[in-house]
């Protein structure tokens, strides 16, 4: 049943992301995938969606996909879908921040956690790599890696678009209007050329 | 009783207004944390600011459920936390559900794809800059740079599932910690 799947996929997605935000794209990207629920394309773009968004990425995109897997059309099983994606995703974090806020000394100091956090804090910065990479394929390489494609305009307009949106975020400029600039870019590169 | 509901619907809102009014969430809430909860209601100190983000980073899930769990239960217990995290989840959640129906059929138009295609390159520098925030925040010793190639590698290049990956990393970080503790304890002794 999608409902169920939906909820426990998310669940899954809520317990095992630290760092949260981008820090759990690898992890739905793999699930995505595994379960055909969309295209990579459609996910990245709804990345911009939220960006564009008020509230977290996490619920932003539980709420969206359990819609568009759940839904099919219908308005009611929409809500479905939506529900349980992001009652699995918020799950995992009130429980164990209730048991945290309970039992908050003994947690804050114990050699276990901070001993985790060692190697999880490394590892989301390879995760996020990885899921970058799949970006960067999606972006510039959409039809595979081959000679060909360095011959396509499409390649250097993405190239500039992303060189462009590169300089301006790390200068500090809000990802909206970022994403604004790289839309508008995109526009007007897809009608004049 | 009277009052305690009153607190209930206060910490419902407040957490309500940032839910639907932060963009970026995670980070970019802590500000609006401090303004609101430290110098506004008064329920919790700017160190409470400090230990809640420490306790989000080193708990699962998005850091603005975190902190709505953790500070709805300081000021009210359970039913506290309960209504923090549900004022903070809803404008997403409403928000996102309405844009849900409208979305796929706004990608169709020709000018939306073409702003779609620059807004992925964008998205790809978004995501590069939070790479640097995070490689950043992460500890910089060979073993940790290890833990990053490693775990980029395995994740980039092969099937094994992100959840174990995860697991892997912590127990690895769990031994490091070990092994330097009782050495730094051998070299005082």
């Amino acid at each position: 049943m999608v409902f169920l799947d939906l909820f426990l996929t998310f669940l899954k997605i809520g317990a095992f992301t630290f760092g949260g935000g981008y820090a759990m794209l690898p992890l739905i990207q793999e699930e995505v995938a595994a379960h055909g629920w969309m295209p990579q394309e459609a996910l990245i773009n709804f990345v911009a969606v939220s960006e564009s968004t008020p509230g977290p990425f996490a619920i932003n995109i539980a709420t969206y996909i359990g819609a568009e897997v759940g839904g099919g059309g219908s308005p009611l099983l929409a809500l479905l879908g939506s529900f349980g994606a992001t009652l699995g995703v918020v799950l995992p974090s009130f429980v164990i921040i209730l048991i945290v806020a309970i039992f908050y000394k003994k947690f804050k100091e114990n050699k276990i956690v901070k001993g985790c956090m060692a190697g999880l804090k490394p590892a989301v910065v390879g995760l996020i790599a990885s899921a970058g990479l799949t970006i960067l394929t999606t972006v510039f390489f959409p039809n595979g890696f081959s000679a060909v494609m360095f011959r396509e305009l499409s390649f250097y307009v993405s190239l500039v678009i992303f060189i462009i949106s590169l300089v301006l975020i790390f200068k500090k400029v809000h990802p909206i209007i970022v994403i604004c600039i790289s839309a508008a870019l995109g526009v007007i590169s897809g009608y004049v050329f | 009783m009277h009052n305690k509901a009153k607190t209930l619907w206060e910490i419902f809102i407040t957490f309500l207004k940032i839910g639907a009014f932060t963009f970026g969430g995670g980070y970019a809430m802590i500000p609006v944390f401090q303004r609101e909860m430290v110098e506004n209601k008064k329920w919790i100190t700017d160190d409470d600011i400090l230990e809640i983000i420490a306790i989000a980073e080193s708990t699962p899930g998005p850091i603005a459920i975190n902190s709505a769990t953790f500070i709805g239960y300081r000021v009210a217990g359970f039913f506290g936390a309960f209504f923090g995290t549900l004022g903070v989840v809803l404008p997403s959640f409403l928000i996102i559900f309405a844009i849900s129906f409208v979305l796929r059929s706004f990608q169709e138009i020709q000018a939306v794809r073409y702003a779609f295609a620059g807004i992925r390159a964008g998205v790809l520098a978004l995501i590069i800059k939070a790479l640097w925030t995070m490689y950043k925040k992460a500890p910089h010793h060979l073993v940790s740079y290890i833990i990053m190639a490693g775990s980029f590698a395995v994740a980039a290049f092969t099937d094994i599932n992100v959840l174990y990956i995860i697991i892997g990393c912590a127990l690895l970080g769990l031994v490091y910690s070990v092994i330097a503790d009782r050495r730094a304890k051998n070299g005082i002794s």
